[in-house]
């Protein structure tokens, strides 16, 4: 039976291949702004069955990577406190911040642990009375619906010793700054299938009605990366500029009520540094008023000190589309996945690391 | 810019383990026989020749679905002498215990040491115990060493591996990483999956009746079958071809890897051989594995090729490629 899906997979593949080479005219650039697709699209090894015209380029959607050095920096002073423990998701570890990593720190003693869930924040808060927990909250719209709700279940344990690193961030108002950026030569965008679950289609609107550019909400399997690929050569053979949804099975036009809800409840947009695109409005989200006494950055007293990018990295012209990694001079050379320069280089949805890894390009 | 630290990372048997080895060990250590690198050493002693590894174990937590650190110290170095074609002589224990640990755990341990030498067809001739203060070993570690006799004729090495070897891999890949981080509980998912750790002693022994012309072996512990691939293709200096579709992994692993972001192929086992046989001999070798209980479901995943020397190519289901490269970095930290 898995077999017999697995033979279709091959065949309907190459049935959408084929539909792909016959409307691939001229050369067309497409953004994948998502990490997740990334890996996928190298996994499966898409870009070596693409005709050459059809040229895929990596954008800002992992969130390890657009986090700034200095809330790294500002995670690991946190760590530093007595009694303190920083609860992180794993590829946070090694990103390289000014002069340490969280992996360096947890060599040294720290009391620096990886959760998978939000929800094992409130566990380990409430089961560690004692300790004060740090949750350092990376992630974009797929995440904050369950850290929303994380905070809320705190709240509602009258747990007090649980605290929030909020560095969440959006991802329309980051594309915005994208689409506006003269330099970035896109004519369509691969949109990321996870959010859009959680948002919908209308945040991404003013793609095609201000930018006259075309986007396509793309599931995360090979099969549908090709078809989301194939709508998006539709579009432009049928002179349009759409936003479609491809991914059907999970995204419903406008996205998941209940966790648009919670969010808006727990947290309210602010401007935000990401790394590579520098401030962007409205684009992070930070926690509302009632639950401000959760806020790490507030209880702590640690402000956030901007830091410079390492000298030579190119995370920030990668992150925006501008720069390929092979294009980077410490790609492969002194920034590897052992000793990362770059946070592209860590995480493993960043783009340097799936170029690495699976080396199609080199 | 050089680790001044040691990493856990430095223990995953990747990219960092290797450069460990290389940088820190070999440059002091070097012999011929260490550098080959291969799972156990072959040393020549008049006509016959020995063979001899060791390994520690610190698999965190020591009972998991499947086995528990005692049957592991047994099938790990029972399975780095098969995998130099070794019939295993003997094997010593050596037990680090924390302060305080309890009696009945570690009986419970020693019996399944019991258990697995004699699935294995091996005795423990030696052994040790030494007690520490609490905290600093975390209850038990062990470390065991093994001696086999390499049968005449009998050459099997990480450098063998020619164009043309087919490459046969003995059931589904990635079962015993995701059954010890499903029995840490620390991810917070639920499920049981079994690890398959066993002794390949008896499935080698199998191949070897069949076929003496076995080129390579290797276990695909730590940094899982693509970085042996890679290894094996680095080592002999050939291009490696394997096929998705071919390489078995069970739904609920890959259930795991997706939700965590692993990719199988470099997830550890501690059952599974990856053998290169020549292809005029690999339907004979493949039949005699299928009828061993640890066969059964052995499969033909790829073959050697002259092209791209120190390379492994994966075919995907979609019929694209891509290169399989080494483990970098750490998947997961004391999974053995």
């Amino acid at each position: 039976m898995n077999q017999q899906k697995r033979m279709d997979e091959g065949d309907r593949a190459s049935i959408i291949l084929k539909e792909i080479l016959r409307l691939a005219h001229g050369h067309i650039r497409l953004m994948e702004v998502c990490g997740t697709h990334t890996v996928s699209i190298f996994r499966s090894g898409i870009r070596s069955l693409l005709p050459e015209g059809i040229e895929l380029i990596s954008g800002p959607g992992c969130p390890v990577c657009v986090t700034p050095v200095g809330e790294i920096d500002r995670a690991i002073a946190l760590a530093q406190i007595k009694d303190v423990a920083l609860l992180t998701f794993g590829d946070l570890m090694r990103v390289p911040a000014t002069s340490s990593s969280l992996n360096q720190e947890r060599a040294m003693g720290r009391d620096i642990r990886i959760v998978t869930s939000p929800l094992d924040a409130v566990e380990i808060a409430q089961r560690e009375a004692q300790r004060r927990i740090i949750f350092f909250a990376v992630g974009f719209e797929t995440t904050s619906p369950a850290i929303a709700a994380a905070v809320k279940e705190a709240r509602r344990r009258g747990i007090s010793n649980l605290y929030l690193l909020s560095c969440q961030r959006l991802i329309p108002p980051a594309i915005r700054v994208l689409v506006s950026s003269r330099d970035l030569k896109i004519d369509g965008f691969i949109l990321p299938g996870h959010v859009s679950v959680i948002i919908g289609k209308s945040p991404y609107s003013f793609i095609a009605r201000e930018f006259s550019l075309m986007g396509v909400i793309t599931g995360f399997e090979a099969l549908d990366i090709l078809e989301g690929v194939y709508m998006l050569l539709c579009q432009k053979k049928e002179g349009r500029s759409d936003i479609e949804v491809q991914y059907r099975r999970a995204v419903k036009e406008e996205g998941n009520q209940l966790a648009l809800e919670i969010m808006e409840e727990v947290f309210e947009p602010v401007s935000a540094r990401w790394r590579g695109l520098g401030m962007i409005p409205e684009s992070g989200l930070t926690l509302r008023e009632e639950f401000k006494e959760m806020d790490a950055a507030l209880a702590f007293d640690i402000p956030y000190k901007d830091k410079k990018d390492p000298p030579g990295c190119l995370c920030g012209e990668i992150l925006q589309g501008l720069k390929s990694p092979p294009d980077c001079p410490l790609f492969d050379t002194r920034c590897t996945p052992e000793m990362p320069v770059g946070p592209c280089m860590v995480s493993s949805e960043g783009s340097c690391a799936a170029f690495h890894k699976y080396g199609v390009s080199r | 810019m050089k680790q001044d630290k040691i990493l856990l990372a430095h223990g995953a048997g990747g990219k960092l383990s290797h450069d460990l080895l290389k940088e820190l060990f070999l440059p002091f250590l070097e012999n011929e026989i260490l550098c080959a690198l291969d799972d156990s050493a072959v040393i020549p002693t008049g006509r016959s020749r020995l063979a001899f590894t060791t390994d520690s174990y610190v698999v965190k937590p020591l009972f998991f679905p499947g086995g528990d650190i005692g049957r592991l110290s047994i099938c790990g170095t029972v399975n780095d002498l098969a995998m130099a074609g070794a019939r295993p002589l003997g094997i010593s224990a050596s037990f680090i215990l924390e302060e305080g640990f309890s009696t009945g755990e570690l009986e419970r341990v020693i019996f399944s040491i019991k258990e697995a030498s004699m699935e294995a067809g091996v005795m423990v001739v030696a052994g040790d115990t030494k007690v520490v203060e609490h905290g600093a070993a975390e209850g038990l570690f062990i470390t065991t060493s093994g001696v086999g006799i390499v049968p005449e004729g009998v050459d099997i090495r990480g450098s063998n591996a020619i164009p043309g070897d087919l490459v046969i891999v003995n059931g589904p890949i990635g079962d015993h990483e995701i059954g010890v981080l499903l029995a840490r509980g620390e991810f917070s998912l639920k499920g049981e999956i079994k690890s398959d750790c066993a002794p390949l002693s008896g499935l080698v022994q199998a191949m070897l009746d069949t076929s003496i012309d076995i080129h390579v072996l290797r276990d695909p512990t730590r940094g899982g079958i693509a970085t042996v691939l890679w290894e094996i293709a680095n080592a002999s200096k050939v291009g490696i071809i394997v096929e998705e579709e071919k390489i078995k992994v069970r739904k609920e692993v890959r259930g795991v890897c997706d939700l965590l972001g692993f990719d199988p192929y470099y997830l550890a086992n501690e059952g599974k051989l990856v053998a290169f046989v020549p292809e005029g001999e690999a339907k004979r070798v493949l039949d005699a594995m299928k009828t061993e209980p640890l066969g059964r479901e052995s499969v033909i995943i790829g073959r050697v090729v002259d092209e791209n020397p120190g390379k492994v190519l994966l075919k995907t289901r979609i019929g694209g490629h891509r290169l399989l490269e080494p483990l970098s970095g750490e998947q997961l930290p004391r999974i053995c």
